[in-house]
Protein backbone atom coordinates (compact mmCIF):
# COMPACT_ATOMS: atom_id res chain seq x y z
CA UNK A 1 0.00 0.00 0.00
CA UNK A 2 1.60 3.63 -0.91
CA UNK A 3 1.13 6.19 1.61
CA UNK A 4 2.87 9.40 1.64
CA UNK A 5 4.98 8.48 4.77
CA UNK A 6 7.87 6.43 4.11
CA UNK A 7 8.30 6.09 8.33
CA UNK A 8 5.02 6.49 10.99
CA UNK A 9 5.97 6.45 14.39
CA UNK A 10 3.64 7.07 17.74
CA UNK A 11 4.68 6.60 20.69
CA UNK A 12 7.47 4.66 20.70
CA UNK A 13 9.34 3.52 23.71
CA UNK A 14 12.26 1.30 24.08
CA UNK A 15 13.53 0.74 28.02
CA UNK A 16 17.19 -1.06 28.42
CA UNK A 17 17.49 -2.48 31.76
CA UNK A 18 19.55 0.32 33.47
CA UNK A 19 17.40 3.49 31.46
CA UNK A 20 14.93 3.84 29.31
CA UNK A 21 16.55 4.71 26.18
CA UNK A 22 13.74 6.10 24.19
CA UNK A 23 10.83 7.89 26.33
CA UNK A 24 7.97 8.11 23.75
CA UNK A 25 8.81 9.42 20.29
CA UNK A 26 6.48 10.43 17.17
CA UNK A 27 8.05 10.90 14.04
CA UNK A 28 6.41 10.96 10.40
CA UNK A 29 9.10 10.62 7.39
CA UNK A 30 7.35 12.18 3.69
CA UNK A 31 8.51 10.49 0.99
CA UNK A 32 11.16 11.61 -1.08
CA UNK A 33 12.55 13.79 2.19
CA UNK A 34 15.66 14.08 3.80
CA UNK A 35 14.84 13.80 7.51
CA UNK A 36 17.95 14.73 9.65
CA UNK A 37 17.67 13.32 13.15
CA UNK A 38 20.22 15.28 15.80
CA UNK A 39 20.62 14.83 19.20
CA UNK A 40 23.51 14.37 21.38
CA UNK A 41 25.52 10.79 22.55
CA UNK A 42 22.54 8.87 24.61
CA UNK A 43 20.05 10.79 23.30
CA UNK A 44 18.08 7.83 21.55
CA UNK A 45 18.94 8.52 17.90
CA UNK A 46 20.88 5.20 17.30
CA UNK A 47 18.10 3.10 19.30
CA UNK A 48 15.11 4.81 17.48
CA UNK A 49 17.35 3.85 14.04
CA UNK A 50 17.99 0.48 14.80
CA UNK A 51 14.09 -0.01 15.74
CA UNK A 52 13.04 1.33 12.24
CA UNK A 53 16.03 -0.80 10.65
CA UNK A 54 14.39 -3.88 12.27
CA UNK A 55 17.47 -4.48 14.39
CA UNK A 56 15.71 -4.05 17.56
CA UNK A 57 12.24 -4.47 18.78
CA UNK A 58 10.26 -1.70 20.67
CA UNK A 59 9.04 -2.13 24.16
CA UNK A 60 5.73 0.15 22.97
CA UNK A 61 4.33 1.95 20.38
CA UNK A 62 3.45 1.77 16.50
CA UNK A 63 5.87 1.69 14.02
CA UNK A 64 5.60 1.77 9.90
CA UNK A 65 8.14 1.60 7.62
CA UNK A 66 7.35 1.77 4.14
CA UNK A 67 4.01 -0.43 5.28
CA UNK A 68 5.19 -2.76 7.56
CA UNK A 69 6.56 -3.21 11.16
CA UNK A 70 9.93 -3.53 11.03
CA UNK A 71 10.38 -5.87 13.72
CA UNK A 72 8.22 -8.68 11.60
CA UNK A 73 9.13 -7.60 8.38
CA UNK A 74 10.47 -10.37 5.87
CA UNK A 75 13.10 -10.24 2.97
CA UNK A 76 10.95 -8.41 0.13
CA UNK A 77 11.04 -5.49 2.97
CA UNK A 78 14.57 -5.52 3.35
CA UNK A 79 14.77 -5.57 -0.44
CA UNK A 80 13.67 -1.96 0.02
CA UNK A 81 15.59 -0.40 2.48
CA UNK A 82 19.64 0.33 2.16
CA UNK A 83 21.35 0.85 5.53
CA UNK A 84 24.50 2.49 5.95
CA UNK A 85 25.46 1.89 9.46
CA UNK A 86 27.81 3.84 12.12
CA UNK A 87 30.88 1.92 11.93
CA UNK A 88 32.31 -1.00 9.55
CA UNK A 89 35.49 -2.46 9.13
CA UNK A 90 34.00 -5.80 8.20
CA UNK A 91 35.52 -7.90 4.58
CA UNK A 92 38.83 -5.99 4.39
CA UNK A 93 40.43 -8.79 2.18
CA UNK A 94 37.73 -7.92 -0.76
CA UNK A 95 38.27 -5.74 -3.04
CA UNK A 96 35.54 -2.40 -3.63
CA UNK A 97 34.18 -4.03 -6.98
CA UNK A 98 34.10 -7.68 -5.31
CA UNK A 99 31.93 -6.26 -2.28
CA UNK A 100 29.96 -4.27 -4.24
CA UNK A 101 28.50 -7.20 -6.78
CA UNK A 102 28.43 -9.41 -4.54
CA UNK A 103 25.61 -7.01 -2.66
CA UNK A 104 23.79 -6.56 -6.14
CA UNK A 105 23.51 -9.91 -6.06
CA UNK A 106 20.77 -9.98 -3.25
CA UNK A 107 18.54 -8.04 -5.09
CA UNK A 108 15.85 -7.97 -7.42
CA UNK A 109 16.46 -4.90 -9.32
CA UNK A 110 19.32 -3.60 -7.97
CA UNK A 111 21.61 -0.73 -9.69
CA UNK A 112 24.63 -0.81 -11.92
CA UNK A 113 27.70 -1.92 -9.38
CA UNK A 114 29.98 0.21 -11.95
CA UNK A 115 27.76 2.81 -11.93
CA UNK A 116 27.81 3.16 -8.03
CA UNK A 117 30.82 2.81 -7.88
CA UNK A 118 31.60 6.08 -9.75
CA UNK A 119 28.88 7.49 -8.04
CA UNK A 120 30.70 7.41 -4.74
CA UNK A 121 34.22 7.89 -6.05
CA UNK A 122 36.02 4.84 -5.91
CA UNK A 123 36.80 3.50 -9.50
CA UNK A 124 40.37 3.99 -9.15
CA UNK A 125 40.09 2.08 -5.82
CA UNK A 126 38.12 -0.85 -7.49
CA UNK A 127 40.69 -2.80 -7.36
CA UNK A 128 42.10 -2.21 -3.54
CA UNK A 129 41.12 -4.57 -0.68
CA UNK A 130 38.79 -2.69 1.60
CA UNK A 131 40.99 -3.00 4.79
CA UNK A 132 43.76 -0.61 2.17
CA UNK A 133 41.38 2.36 1.74
CA UNK A 134 41.40 5.44 4.00
CA UNK A 135 38.33 6.49 6.49
CA UNK A 136 36.49 8.50 4.03
CA UNK A 137 37.40 5.87 1.36
CA UNK A 138 35.68 3.37 3.30
CA UNK A 139 32.96 5.02 4.43
CA UNK A 140 32.13 5.73 0.31
CA UNK A 141 32.51 2.11 0.31
CA UNK A 142 29.60 1.70 2.95
CA UNK A 143 27.30 4.11 0.76
CA UNK A 144 27.54 2.39 -2.47
CA UNK A 145 26.65 -1.08 -0.20
CA UNK A 146 23.99 1.02 1.57
CA UNK A 147 22.27 1.96 -2.36
CA UNK A 148 23.28 -0.91 -4.19
CA UNK A 149 19.88 -2.59 -4.16
CA UNK A 150 18.31 1.07 -5.12
CA UNK A 151 16.41 1.34 -1.82
CA UNK A 152 13.53 3.61 -1.49
CA UNK A 153 14.67 4.40 2.34
CA UNK A 154 18.10 4.52 3.13
CA UNK A 155 19.02 5.32 6.62
CA UNK A 156 22.41 7.10 7.03
CA UNK A 157 23.98 6.57 10.85
CA UNK A 158 26.65 9.10 11.33
CA UNK A 159 27.53 9.19 7.73
CA UNK A 160 30.96 11.47 6.79
CA UNK A 161 32.67 11.15 11.07
CA UNK A 162 36.36 11.23 10.32
CA UNK A 163 36.15 13.03 6.84
CA UNK A 164 37.87 15.58 6.17
CA UNK A 165 36.18 18.83 4.70
CA UNK A 166 36.71 18.27 1.48
CA UNK A 167 35.17 14.63 1.69
CA UNK A 168 32.63 16.12 3.25
CA UNK A 169 31.54 18.16 0.26
CA UNK A 170 31.67 15.41 -1.98
CA UNK A 171 29.85 13.10 0.38
CA UNK A 172 27.11 15.70 0.29
CA UNK A 173 26.74 15.81 -3.71
CA UNK A 174 26.57 12.47 -3.64
CA UNK A 175 23.28 12.58 -0.61
CA UNK A 176 21.74 15.12 -3.06
CA UNK A 177 21.91 13.22 -6.15
CA UNK A 178 20.23 10.45 -3.96
CA UNK A 179 17.47 12.84 -3.15
CA UNK A 180 17.32 14.14 -6.75
CA UNK A 181 16.65 10.45 -7.46
CA UNK A 182 13.88 10.49 -5.34
CA UNK A 183 15.28 8.08 -2.41
CA UNK A 184 13.86 9.04 0.75
CA UNK A 185 16.59 9.37 3.33
CA UNK A 186 17.26 9.15 7.70
CA UNK A 187 20.42 11.01 8.08
CA UNK A 188 21.63 10.89 11.44
CA UNK A 189 24.05 13.20 12.47
CA UNK A 190 26.21 15.35 15.17
CA UNK A 191 27.06 17.84 12.59
CA UNK A 192 24.50 20.89 12.34
CA UNK A 193 26.10 22.49 8.70
CA UNK A 194 25.75 18.99 7.53
CA UNK A 195 21.85 19.22 8.51
CA UNK A 196 21.66 22.68 7.52
CA UNK A 197 22.95 21.63 3.70
CA UNK A 198 21.05 18.16 3.76
CA UNK A 199 17.70 18.39 5.47
CA UNK A 200 14.47 18.76 4.17
CA UNK A 201 13.42 18.67 7.55
CA UNK A 202 15.25 18.16 10.96
CA UNK A 203 13.95 16.41 14.39
CA UNK A 204 15.90 17.32 17.34
CA UNK A 205 16.27 14.15 20.23
CA UNK A 206 17.37 14.65 23.56
CA UNK A 207 16.54 11.94 26.52
CA UNK A 208 14.51 10.00 25.11
CA UNK A 209 12.12 12.37 23.69
CA UNK A 210 11.66 14.17 20.28
CA UNK A 211 11.74 18.24 21.38
CA UNK A 212 10.79 19.56 17.97
CA UNK A 213 10.67 18.85 14.13
CA UNK A 214 11.58 21.45 11.74
CA UNK A 215 12.56 23.06 8.67
CA UNK A 216 16.13 23.98 9.44
CA UNK A 217 15.53 27.75 8.78
CA UNK A 218 12.21 27.38 11.14
CA UNK A 219 13.79 25.50 14.22
CA UNK A 220 13.50 27.15 17.50
CA UNK A 221 10.57 28.75 16.51
CA UNK A 222 10.56 32.78 15.22
CA UNK A 223 11.94 34.52 18.24
CA UNK A 224 15.06 31.78 18.07
CA UNK A 225 16.48 33.82 15.35
CA UNK A 226 16.57 37.14 16.74
CA UNK A 227 19.40 38.80 16.50
CA UNK A 228 21.82 39.68 19.56
CA UNK A 229 23.71 42.58 20.16
CA UNK A 230 26.81 42.43 22.28
CA UNK A 231 29.42 44.67 23.74
CA UNK A 232 32.02 45.39 26.43
CA UNK A 233 30.40 47.47 29.37
CA UNK A 234 32.39 48.69 32.06
CA UNK A 235 30.99 45.93 34.27
CA UNK A 236 32.07 42.96 31.63
CA UNK A 237 30.27 41.77 28.62
CA UNK A 238 26.84 42.57 28.02
CA UNK A 239 24.13 40.43 25.13
CA UNK A 240 21.05 42.19 24.37
CA UNK A 241 18.52 40.17 22.23
CA UNK A 242 16.58 42.75 20.05
CA UNK A 243 14.70 42.59 16.46
CA UNK A 244 15.76 45.93 15.92
CA UNK A 245 19.52 45.19 16.11
CA UNK A 246 20.49 48.56 14.28
CA UNK A 247 18.26 50.76 16.55
CA UNK A 248 20.53 49.45 19.55
CA UNK A 249 23.25 50.01 17.82
CA UNK A 250 22.76 53.49 17.23
CA UNK A 251 21.30 53.69 20.98
CA UNK A 252 24.69 52.23 21.68
CA UNK A 253 26.81 55.10 19.56
CA UNK A 254 24.71 57.98 21.00
CA UNK A 255 25.36 56.25 24.41
CA UNK A 256 29.59 56.06 23.79
CA UNK A 257 29.78 58.89 21.29
CA UNK A 258 31.70 56.75 19.18
CA UNK A 259 33.53 53.37 19.40
CA UNK A 260 31.31 50.73 21.07
CA UNK A 261 34.40 48.26 22.36
CA UNK A 262 33.86 44.91 21.78
CA UNK A 263 30.75 45.50 19.50
CA UNK A 264 29.45 42.80 17.72
CA UNK A 265 25.91 42.33 15.84
CA UNK A 266 25.14 38.24 15.07
CA UNK A 267 22.23 36.08 14.56
CA UNK A 268 21.87 32.53 16.14
CA UNK A 269 23.48 29.80 13.86
CA UNK A 270 21.52 26.54 13.53
CA UNK A 271 24.24 25.62 15.78
CA UNK A 272 23.09 28.29 18.69
CA UNK A 273 19.53 27.40 18.39
CA UNK A 274 20.27 23.73 18.49
CA UNK A 275 22.30 24.30 21.73
CA UNK A 276 19.09 25.96 23.67
CA UNK A 277 16.84 23.18 22.34
CA UNK A 278 18.60 20.25 23.87
CA UNK A 279 19.56 22.75 27.00
CA UNK A 280 23.27 22.46 27.41
CA UNK A 281 25.84 24.46 26.61
CA UNK A 282 28.37 24.58 23.92
CA UNK A 283 31.42 23.41 26.62
CA UNK A 284 28.93 20.36 27.59
CA UNK A 285 28.20 19.42 23.74
CA UNK A 286 32.08 19.93 23.20
CA UNK A 287 32.37 16.18 25.20
CA UNK A 288 29.01 14.87 23.23
CA UNK A 289 30.80 15.38 19.99
CA UNK A 290 34.22 13.84 20.11
CA UNK B 1 7.71 -6.04 -7.82
CA UNK B 2 10.44 -7.97 -9.15
CA UNK B 3 11.16 -11.11 -7.59
CA UNK B 4 14.22 -11.81 -4.95
CA UNK B 5 17.28 -13.57 -6.61
CA UNK B 6 17.06 -17.50 -5.32
CA UNK B 7 18.43 -18.79 -2.56
CA UNK B 8 20.02 -21.44 -4.56
CA UNK B 9 21.94 -18.68 -6.63
CA UNK B 10 22.64 -16.42 -3.45
CA UNK B 11 24.27 -19.38 -1.80
CA UNK B 12 26.39 -20.38 -4.71
CA UNK B 13 27.73 -16.35 -4.72
CA UNK B 14 28.23 -16.78 -0.93
CA UNK B 15 29.74 -19.94 -1.48
CA UNK B 16 32.39 -18.31 -3.63
CA UNK B 17 32.80 -15.24 -1.63
CA UNK B 18 33.82 -17.22 1.13
CA UNK B 19 36.02 -19.56 -0.37
CA UNK B 20 38.18 -16.49 -1.72
CA UNK B 21 37.68 -14.35 1.75
CA UNK B 22 39.47 -17.98 3.36
CA UNK B 23 42.41 -18.12 0.85
CA UNK B 24 43.42 -14.73 1.19
CA UNK B 25 43.31 -15.06 4.77
CA UNK B 26 46.78 -15.57 5.77
CA UNK B 27 46.11 -16.62 9.23
CA UNK B 28 43.30 -18.89 8.08
CA UNK B 29 45.52 -20.51 5.24
CA UNK B 30 48.44 -21.59 7.81
CA UNK B 31 46.66 -22.63 11.12
CA UNK B 32 43.75 -24.42 8.90
CA UNK B 33 44.76 -25.90 5.94
CA UNK B 34 48.16 -26.47 5.89
CA UNK B 35 48.44 -27.27 9.46
CA UNK B 36 47.46 -31.35 9.43
CA UNK B 37 49.83 -31.45 6.14
CA UNK B 38 52.81 -29.35 7.82
CA UNK B 39 52.33 -31.88 11.25
CA UNK B 40 52.49 -34.42 8.75
CA UNK B 41 55.68 -33.69 7.34
CA UNK B 42 57.41 -32.90 10.46
CA UNK B 43 55.84 -36.42 12.04
CA UNK B 44 57.55 -38.29 8.82
CA UNK B 45 60.96 -37.25 9.58
CA UNK B 46 61.39 -36.99 13.02
CA UNK B 47 60.09 -40.49 13.33
CA UNK B 48 61.56 -42.19 9.99
CA UNK B 49 63.12 -44.79 11.40
CA UNK B 50 60.50 -45.94 13.87
CA UNK B 51 58.32 -49.11 12.83
CA UNK B 52 54.81 -48.67 14.19
CA UNK B 53 54.30 -52.25 13.51
CA UNK B 54 53.60 -54.29 10.18
CA UNK B 55 56.43 -52.43 8.74
CA UNK B 56 53.93 -49.37 9.21
CA UNK B 57 55.87 -46.14 8.36
CA UNK B 58 55.07 -42.95 10.39
CA UNK B 59 53.78 -41.30 7.60
CA UNK B 60 51.24 -43.72 7.07
CA UNK B 61 49.97 -44.18 10.59
CA UNK B 62 49.67 -40.51 11.32
CA UNK B 63 47.72 -39.89 7.89
CA UNK B 64 44.50 -41.03 9.09
CA UNK B 65 44.54 -38.85 12.26
CA UNK B 66 45.94 -35.32 10.09
CA UNK B 67 43.01 -36.23 7.46
CA UNK B 68 40.72 -36.56 11.28
CA UNK B 69 41.80 -33.29 12.71
CA UNK B 70 42.36 -31.65 9.08
CA UNK B 71 38.48 -31.89 9.27
CA UNK B 72 37.77 -30.66 12.44
CA UNK B 73 40.10 -27.82 11.68
CA UNK B 74 38.00 -26.60 8.07
CA UNK B 75 34.72 -27.32 10.06
CA UNK B 76 34.59 -26.42 13.67
CA UNK B 77 37.57 -24.26 14.09
CA UNK B 78 37.40 -22.51 10.88
CA UNK B 79 33.99 -21.31 11.31
CA UNK B 80 34.04 -20.43 15.32
CA UNK B 81 36.69 -18.54 14.62
CA UNK B 82 35.50 -16.66 11.66
CA UNK B 83 31.51 -16.57 12.38
CA UNK B 84 32.87 -14.67 15.59
CA UNK B 85 34.81 -12.24 13.87
CA UNK B 86 32.10 -11.71 11.55
CA UNK B 87 29.69 -11.38 14.37
CA UNK B 88 32.45 -8.76 16.44
CA UNK B 89 33.08 -6.39 13.23
CA UNK B 90 29.26 -6.62 12.07
CA UNK B 91 29.04 -8.56 8.87
CA UNK B 92 26.57 -10.18 9.80
CA UNK B 93 24.56 -7.26 11.13
CA UNK B 94 25.28 -5.56 7.71
CA UNK B 95 23.96 -9.16 6.10
CA UNK B 96 20.77 -8.96 8.37
CA UNK B 97 20.13 -5.69 7.05
CA UNK B 98 20.03 -6.97 3.35
CA UNK B 99 17.50 -9.16 1.73
CA UNK B 100 19.76 -11.71 1.70
CA UNK B 101 18.81 -15.07 3.42
CA UNK B 102 20.15 -17.16 6.66
CA UNK B 103 19.57 -20.38 4.82
CA UNK B 104 22.34 -18.86 2.11
CA UNK B 105 24.42 -17.60 4.74
CA UNK B 106 24.52 -20.85 6.32
CA UNK B 107 24.79 -22.87 2.53
CA UNK B 108 28.06 -20.30 2.00
CA UNK B 109 29.41 -21.72 5.55
CA UNK B 110 28.55 -25.09 4.50
CA UNK B 111 30.04 -24.86 0.81
CA UNK B 112 33.25 -22.86 2.25
CA UNK B 113 33.81 -25.74 4.78
CA UNK B 114 33.38 -28.92 1.76
CA UNK B 115 35.08 -26.78 -0.11
CA UNK B 116 38.72 -26.51 1.64
CA UNK B 117 38.20 -29.87 3.40
CA UNK B 118 37.82 -31.79 0.25
CA UNK B 119 41.32 -29.58 -1.02
CA UNK B 120 42.74 -30.43 1.93
CA UNK B 121 42.16 -34.24 2.29
CA UNK B 122 43.11 -34.35 -1.18
CA UNK B 123 46.46 -32.51 -1.25
CA UNK B 124 47.32 -34.57 2.23
CA UNK B 125 46.47 -37.73 0.05
CA UNK B 126 48.51 -36.58 -2.70
CA UNK B 127 51.77 -35.59 -0.30
CA UNK B 128 50.83 -39.23 1.56
CA UNK B 129 51.37 -40.92 -1.66
CA UNK B 130 53.53 -39.48 -3.87
CA UNK B 131 55.83 -37.95 -1.18
CA UNK B 132 56.14 -40.29 1.80
CA UNK B 133 55.11 -43.73 0.14
CA UNK B 134 52.08 -44.03 2.40
CA UNK B 135 50.28 -47.07 0.93
CA UNK B 136 46.29 -45.82 0.04
CA UNK B 137 43.27 -48.59 0.70
CA UNK B 138 42.12 -49.84 -2.79
CA UNK B 139 38.98 -51.37 -1.78
CA UNK B 140 36.09 -49.72 -2.65
CA UNK B 141 34.30 -50.67 0.73
CA UNK B 142 37.20 -48.39 2.94
CA UNK B 143 36.47 -45.11 0.46
CA UNK B 144 32.87 -46.14 0.71
CA UNK B 145 33.55 -45.87 4.85
CA UNK B 146 36.02 -42.92 4.26
CA UNK B 147 32.91 -40.87 2.88
CA UNK B 148 30.37 -41.22 5.22
CA UNK B 149 32.63 -40.53 8.04
CA UNK B 150 34.36 -37.45 5.88
CA UNK B 151 30.06 -36.47 6.03
CA UNK B 152 29.29 -37.20 9.35
CA UNK B 153 32.56 -35.40 10.43
CA UNK B 154 31.97 -32.26 8.53
CA UNK B 155 28.81 -31.71 9.41
CA UNK B 156 29.16 -32.46 12.88
CA UNK B 157 32.04 -30.18 13.32
CA UNK B 158 30.64 -27.46 11.45
CA UNK B 159 27.13 -27.01 13.42
CA UNK B 160 29.43 -27.30 16.60
CA UNK B 161 31.61 -24.52 15.51
CA UNK B 162 28.57 -22.01 14.57
CA UNK B 163 27.02 -22.73 17.80
CA UNK B 164 30.86 -21.99 19.54
CA UNK B 165 31.10 -18.90 17.89
CA UNK B 166 29.35 -17.58 20.14
CA UNK B 167 31.75 -18.23 22.99
CA UNK B 168 34.61 -15.96 22.08
CA UNK B 169 33.76 -11.99 23.64
CA UNK B 170 35.30 -10.43 20.83
CA UNK B 171 36.87 -10.93 17.40
CA UNK B 172 39.89 -10.69 18.68
CA UNK B 173 40.00 -13.13 21.09
CA UNK B 174 38.59 -15.53 19.03
CA UNK B 175 41.29 -17.75 18.21
CA UNK B 176 43.04 -17.60 21.18
CA UNK B 177 39.88 -19.15 22.70
CA UNK B 178 38.99 -21.31 20.16
CA UNK B 179 42.91 -22.69 19.33
CA UNK B 180 43.77 -23.92 22.38
CA UNK B 181 40.78 -26.27 22.50
CA UNK B 182 41.15 -27.93 19.43
CA UNK B 183 44.60 -28.32 19.76
CA UNK B 184 43.56 -29.96 23.06
CA UNK B 185 40.88 -32.58 21.39
CA UNK B 186 43.82 -33.60 19.29
CA UNK B 187 46.22 -34.45 21.95
CA UNK B 188 43.60 -36.55 23.59
CA UNK B 189 42.03 -38.31 20.52
CA UNK B 190 45.18 -39.49 19.26
CA UNK B 191 45.94 -37.16 16.49
CA UNK B 192 49.67 -36.62 17.69
CA UNK B 193 50.13 -40.20 19.71
CA UNK B 194 49.34 -43.72 19.42
CA UNK B 195 45.72 -43.57 20.11
CA UNK B 196 46.22 -46.94 22.56
CA UNK B 197 49.52 -45.85 24.53
CA UNK B 198 47.33 -42.72 26.01
CA UNK B 199 46.76 -43.37 29.73
CA UNK B 200 43.01 -44.85 30.72
CA UNK B 201 41.61 -41.87 32.11
CA UNK B 202 42.61 -39.42 28.74
CA UNK B 203 41.11 -41.75 26.21
CA UNK B 204 37.69 -42.20 28.45
CA UNK B 205 37.66 -38.45 28.31
CA UNK B 206 38.12 -38.20 24.41
CA UNK B 207 35.54 -40.29 24.03
CA UNK B 208 32.76 -37.76 24.91
CA UNK B 209 33.82 -35.77 22.03
CA UNK B 210 33.68 -36.12 18.23
CA UNK B 211 37.54 -35.90 17.43
CA UNK B 212 38.55 -39.49 18.75
CA UNK B 213 35.65 -41.10 17.37
CA UNK B 214 36.69 -39.14 14.03
CA UNK B 215 40.36 -40.24 14.23
CA UNK B 216 39.52 -43.63 15.12
CA UNK B 217 37.03 -43.70 11.68
CA UNK B 218 39.97 -42.57 9.73
CA UNK B 219 42.39 -45.44 10.98
CA UNK B 220 40.25 -48.07 10.29
CA UNK B 221 40.65 -46.82 6.60
CA UNK B 222 44.32 -46.28 5.73
CA UNK B 223 45.89 -48.39 8.79
CA UNK B 224 46.41 -52.35 7.53
CA UNK B 225 43.18 -54.80 9.20
CA UNK B 226 45.77 -56.03 11.42
CA UNK B 227 45.70 -52.68 13.32
CA UNK B 228 41.99 -53.44 14.58
CA UNK B 229 43.54 -55.76 17.37
CA UNK B 230 45.81 -52.94 18.46
CA UNK B 231 42.92 -50.32 18.99
CA UNK B 232 41.03 -50.05 22.91
CA UNK B 233 38.68 -52.84 22.91
CA UNK B 234 39.71 -54.62 19.50
CA UNK B 235 37.72 -53.17 17.41
CA UNK B 236 37.40 -49.67 15.06
CA UNK B 237 33.81 -49.39 17.15
CA UNK B 238 32.46 -47.85 13.53
CA UNK B 239 28.95 -48.31 15.16
CA UNK B 240 29.18 -46.32 18.12
CA UNK B 241 31.61 -43.65 16.55
CA UNK B 242 28.86 -43.63 13.61
CA UNK B 243 26.30 -42.87 16.90
CA UNK B 244 28.44 -40.41 18.77
CA UNK B 245 29.13 -38.44 15.34
CA UNK B 246 25.17 -38.50 14.77
CA UNK B 247 24.79 -37.32 18.74
CA UNK B 248 27.20 -33.98 18.07
CA UNK B 249 25.50 -33.25 14.91
CA UNK B 250 21.91 -33.25 16.59
CA UNK B 251 23.24 -31.52 19.57
CA UNK B 252 25.02 -28.79 18.01
CA UNK B 253 22.46 -27.92 15.49
CA UNK B 254 19.70 -27.67 18.43
CA UNK B 255 22.53 -25.56 20.15
CA UNK B 256 23.48 -23.40 17.04
CA UNK B 257 19.81 -22.87 16.26
CA UNK B 258 19.07 -21.41 19.77
CA UNK B 259 22.27 -19.15 20.42
CA UNK B 260 22.95 -17.75 17.07
CA UNK B 261 22.77 -14.42 16.60
CA UNK B 262 23.43 -11.54 13.82
CA UNK B 263 24.11 -8.88 16.24
CA UNK B 264 26.80 -8.08 19.28
CA UNK B 265 26.03 -9.75 22.89
CA UNK B 266 26.44 -5.74 23.79
CA UNK B 267 23.47 -4.26 20.89
CA UNK B 268 20.73 -5.28 23.07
Amino acid sequence: METETAVRVRGLVKRYPDKVAVAGVDLDIYRGEVFALLGPNGAGKTTTTEILEGYRRADEGEIDVLGSDPGRAGREWRARIGIVAQTTRDEPELTVAELVRHFAGYYPSPRDPDEVIAAVGLEEKRKTRSRKLSGGQRRRLDVALGVIGNPELLFLDEPTTGFDPEARRQFWTLIENLRTAGTTILLTTHYLDEAEQLADRVGVIADGRMIEVATPETLGGRGARTARVSWLAADGMREVRTDTPTAEVSRLLAEYGGEVPELQVRRPSLEDIYLELIGSTPKELEGALR
Amino acid sequence: MTALPSTAKVSLARTQLEVKEFFREREQLIFTFFFPIIFLGIFAAVFSSTDFGGGVTAATYFTPGMIASGIFLTSFQSLAVTIAIERDQDVLKRLRGTPMSAQAYFAGKIGLVLTTSIMQFTLLLLIAGLLLDVDLPTSPAKWLNFLWIFVLGTASGSVLGIAFSVVPRSGKAASAVVTPIVLLLQFISGVYFVYSSLPGWMRTVSEIFPLKWLAQGMRSVFLPDGFEAVEPGGSWQLGTGAIVLSVWLVVGLVIAQRVFRWTRRDAG
